[in-house]
């Protein structure tokens, strides 16, 4: 972007590239030791049901057998990833509360043997009522999911922020939409995996997560160990998008089972237990009123949300209070209110998924715009414009936003799409929507309370100068989070990219990192990355002073080059000064660390939401629909972002990408489906239709001039808000190509086909 | 194909492979497939394992040239064929054009999908070395990607159909405006 930075801003070749293009890269799941075992879960086929006995005899007699473990061999103490809310057990004690619960574990010689054993565990059961649908599990007599949590509530929210009725007395129009969300899944194409290793007291785990530090925590936990006994580490993962966040159970139960047979146990689920272990993104009911003036100013709004929140809390308080933390982002308004319910119901639990909790609500808040747009007879463009939010501006819940260019996001997206052009001139069965989202650059506060800093780094040059290694707890999922710290390393350094090398998500060899969430890495990671870098800089320049007889001041170091500002020819080489610093000095070593400043208010649930910058983007779609079938065709995408300073434009326009595709097939396509008695139908790939190439359209990504303060180098998030207005803006482009809405997510060909008899027969 | 029984009575078959130019021989039972005589008899774990249902992709290698999902095929019905998994596409550590093309263009994100799509691309390019768009998205449609929207990856691979391996573009790009 600018001629000042010489390492960010370049498209570099990511650093895992050719390991990953070779087959070279190895997973967890690819991992070898010798004498490993094969462990396996025994999950409950019922959704809710008391556990009478269980029988292991005859499974510990199978040949091939070396271990099995029930909840009377683990400890009992509760966990989970909020310390809101610990209500899981490693294996259920009482009571299964949903199909896929689980049970007892195996360890075996081999995965067939495991299979056997599973089969051959006699589980007593007494099947109770389940609680299957969410809108009704709140009513009086609906079975208890967890006794603890009466009526099923597992979490109430209710946020007010200035005088929403007076506000909304005062509209000149007034309008309440009620929206349906749909149960979405990460579906990462990796599955998860986790290999326990116990050596001399202490326990390794390599485990596809998107948090080490989280894992080793809630391990330790659990296990009463110190952390230090605890080692963490993720090899390549591919993918999470929120899913591998939180601990699996194969991580306990492969911990156990590696204690008492003395070998390695390798644990994986395969895709219908990933579709049974869920945490994906909760389906939720969102009614929304505001009030606006004649000319489309928004004067307040109401949020009124039930959440499935399924068996157990996961993520779920945050996703709770997320959904409504997050709406009034994108547009200026004072007076809001938020209330939500989070009930409990006998379905997989769920959790935290790209773009944790604001998807939806900004998917019903964007339609229920376009509605209000139509009301009033104006471009729902125009509309967004008027009510955009401004750079330096405070939220009524007490988020600060400093940079923000939403409104130029608009005009370019506008622009770009030929929305003037289009926008009531498209043929029949053609249309064109747009939407706004913004998210988090990291979450301000972490998930248990501590003061640790979130992210902290080192930064060794290696003894002769010529590359230098960066040791981040931080997890590269896929993003590309060790290419773009290794380029704001160099850049903070002045070296070069190309003799970076890192070492990452080890929670023994590296500092501390909350790990690859609430798109985090980039601002939080990469600050204590340019802390780390700036701090071998200096003390290279102090020695080069020495070595040129120059001030450090007048000496600056860029792309492995060390030269005076004043005088030209006076210039030493990085490598050597680096050199000459371990001869006399020791090691040259940098480091950094990141802790958020205080944010946000003081009500309850101030904390959620809050970051120290909000990327911001617009995104318009194109459509047509077959008015015979209801398929919907998507024509084109386009993505306007605002997110700051760009550390590498390829690797961002492939965050979009990503992100723009999975919120389309949540748009149209996905739907984790259950029968009567809560089994998934469709968990697998064939049938919970994720996006194909032959699905995606041509896609626009753009980014407009942005520098956040504070950020580093001005740079901010844009992993996770790029899926925020992709619900939105293809239910509006699917709204003006029928000119009828359909309420629900997934907008489905039949939902769409259905509307369209209706409008047909309804004369309309 | 011999065979031995062992003392349980279940049967086990003498199979051997081609991969990569390598002959192989193993001894399996019926019910193992390619994917798994690959990654855990042989070692060869670029081919992975997504949903071992033939829905995802991932474990596509190329069997006597032809892209199949291998969690679909047996070792046995691979006995006297030739395999490519993603390890034998570089030649002597020099990456094949499409290998250098998709780390190029950033067509690789978390990189699970990737060693099924370049051996699809791959097979593509063999049959038909200047593709349409449209056949590029067909010859990849059975490889799932959750991190890219493919985007990319076309783009990597219409570049090797166009004779290069580098975006038209580079540096900040046409992305960023100015």
């Amino acid at each position: 972007m600018s001629a000042k930075h010489r390492v960010i801003g370049r498209s570099v070749p990511r650093l895992d590239g050719r390991e990953k293009v070779t087959g070279a890269a190895k997973y967890t799941g690819d991992l070898k030791f010798p004498n490993l075992l094969h462990g396996k879960i025994l999950t409950s086929p019922h959704p809710h049901a008391r556990i009478r006995a269980i029988d292991t005899s005859a499974a510990e007699r199978l040949p091939g057998v070396k271990a099995v473990i029930t909840h009377r061999d683990v400890p009992d103490l509760k966990y989970g990833i909020s310390p809101a809310r610990w209500d899981e057990n490693i294996f259920c004690i009482d009571k299964v509360r949903f199909v896929g619960d689980k049970v007892a574990a195996v360890a075996c010689l081999d995965e067939e043997t495991c299979y056997r054993a599973l089969s051959l565990i006699r589980v007593e059961y007494e099947p109770l009522p389940a609680a299957l649908d969410f809108l009704r599990a709140m009513d009086d007599g609906a079975p208890q999911v967890h006794e603890e949590y009466p009526r099923n509530v597992n979490t109430e929210i209710h946020q007010n922020f200035g005088d929403v009725d007076q506000a909304l007395a005062a509209a000149d129009h007034l309008r309440t939409d009620a929206f349906l969300g749909n149960r979405t899944y990460q579906a990462p194409i990796e599955p998860h995996s986790a290999i326990s290793v116990w050596e001399g007291g202490k326990l390794t785990v390599y485990s596809s997560t998107q948090s080490p530090h989280y894992f080793q925590y809630y391990i330790a936990r659990q296990f009463g160990l110190p952390l230090g006994s605890v080692r963490v580490i993720k090899p390549y993962l591919g993918g999470g998008f929120g899913g591998k966040l939180e601990p699996t159970g194969l991580e306990f139960a492969g911990a156990e089972l590696a204690r008492r047979t003395g070998r390695p146990v390798r644990m994986f689920y395969d895709r219908a237990e990933m579709f049974a272990h869920n945490r994906g993104r909760h389906a939720q009911y969102m009614e929304i009123t505001t009030g606006v003036t004649r000319e489309g100013k928004l004067l307040g709004a109401r949020a009124n949300f039930i959440m499935d929140g399924g068996a157990y809390t996961s993520l779920g308080i945050a996703t709770a209070y997320y959904a409504g933390a997050l709406l009034p982002l994108t547009y200026e308004f004072d007076h809001y209110r938020f209330d939500l319910y989070r009930v409990y119901t006998n379905l997989p639990a769920c959790g935290a998924q790209r773009g944790h909790g604001a998807p939806q609500p900004k998917y019903a808040f964007e339609s229920h715009l376009d509605n209000v747009a139509a009301d009033l007879g104006l471009d729902p463009l125009e509309l967004r414009l008027r009510n955009a939010r401004r750079p330096n501006t405070v939220t009524p819940n007490d988020f600060r936003v400093n940079s923000c260019e939403l409104r130029q996001c608009l005009e370019r997206a506008r622009e770009l799409s030929g929305w003037d052009r289009k926008k009531g001139r498209l043929p029949r069965g053609r249309g064109i929507g747009v939407a706004t989202g913004s998210f988090v650059s990291g979450a301000g506060y972490p998930i248990y309370r501590t003061d640790l800093p979130h992210s902290a780094v080192v930064l060794k040059v290696n003894e002769d100068g010529t590359s230098a290694t960066l040791y981040t707890g931080a997890p590269d999922i896929g993003q590309g989070s060790d290419t773009a710290l290794c380029q704001m390393a160099a850049e903070a350094m002045g070296y070069r990219y190309e003799q970076m090398k890192i070492v990452a998500a080890d929670t023994e060899t590296c500092p501390l990192d909350l790990g690859a969430y609430a798109s985090r890495l980039t601002l939080m990671t990469g600050t204590a990355v340019m802390r780390a870098g700036e701090e071998v800089k200096r003390q290279l320049l102090d020695l080069a002073s020495t070595l040129l007889h120059l001030p450090a001041d007048d000496l600056d170091c860029q792309e492995g080059v060390i030269f005076s500002r004043s005088r030209e020819g006076k210039a030493l080489t990085f490598e050597e000064v680096a050199r000459t610093h371990f001869v006399l000095k020791g090691p040259l070593v940098g480091k950094g660390a990141y802790t958020p400043p205080k944010l946000g208010g003081s009500f309850k649930g101030a904390p959620v939401g809050t970051s120290p910058a909000y990327s911001f983007g617009v995104q318009v779609s194109e459509v047509a629909i077959d008015e015979e079938t209801g398929e919907v065709r998507v024509v084109d995408v386009w993505d306007v972002h605002d997110c700051g300073t760009v550390i590498n434009p390829r690797l961002l326009h492939g965050q979009v990408h990503g992100a723009l595709a999975m919120g389309m097939g949540e748009s149209i396509w996905e739907q984790v489906v259950f029968d009567e008695h809560g089994k998934i139908r469709n968990p697998d790939l064939a049938n919970y239709r994720i996006p194909t190439a032959l699905d995606m359209p041509r896609i626009t990504s753009e980014v407009v001039e942005s520098h956040e303060p504070a950020g580093p180098w001005g740079a901010k998030e844009v992993g996770e808000g790029s899926t925020n207005p992709t619900m939105g803006c293809f239910s509006n482009a699917i709204f003006d190509a029928m000119g009828v809405r359909v309420n629900s997510l997934p907008l489905s060909y039949e939902k769409v086909w259905r509307a369209l008899k209706e409008k047909r027969e309804g004369g309309g | 194909m011999e065979t031995l029984t062992d003392p349980q009575g279940v049967k086990r078959y003498l199979v051997t492979v081609t991969v990569n130019g390598d002959r192989h021989t193993a001894v399996v039972k019926a019910n193992l497939t390619l994917t798994n005589l690959l990654r855990d008899h042989l070692d060869l774990t670029g081919t992975k394992k997504g949903c071992e249902l033939g829905d995802c992709g991932s474990c596509t290698v190329l069997l006597d040239g032809k892209p199949v999902d291998s969690c679909l095929v047996l070792a046995v019905e691979a006995d006297g064929r030739e395999v490519t998994t993603i390890e034998g596409v570089a030649q002597g550590g020099r990456l094949d054009a499409l290998q250098e093309s998709f780390v190029n263009h950033a067509a690789v994100q978390c990189g699970y999908c990737t060693p099924g799509m370049i051996l699809s691309a791959k097979a593509l390019l063999t049959r038909n070395p200047h593709p349409t768009e449209a056949e590029i998205r067909g010859a990849i449609g059975g490889n799932l990607c959750r991190c890219t929207g493919y985007v990319h990856i076309v783009e990597a691979v219409r570049a090797v159909a166009e004779g290069r391996v580098a975006p038209e573009d580079e540096g900040p790009g046409p992305w960023i405006r100015r």
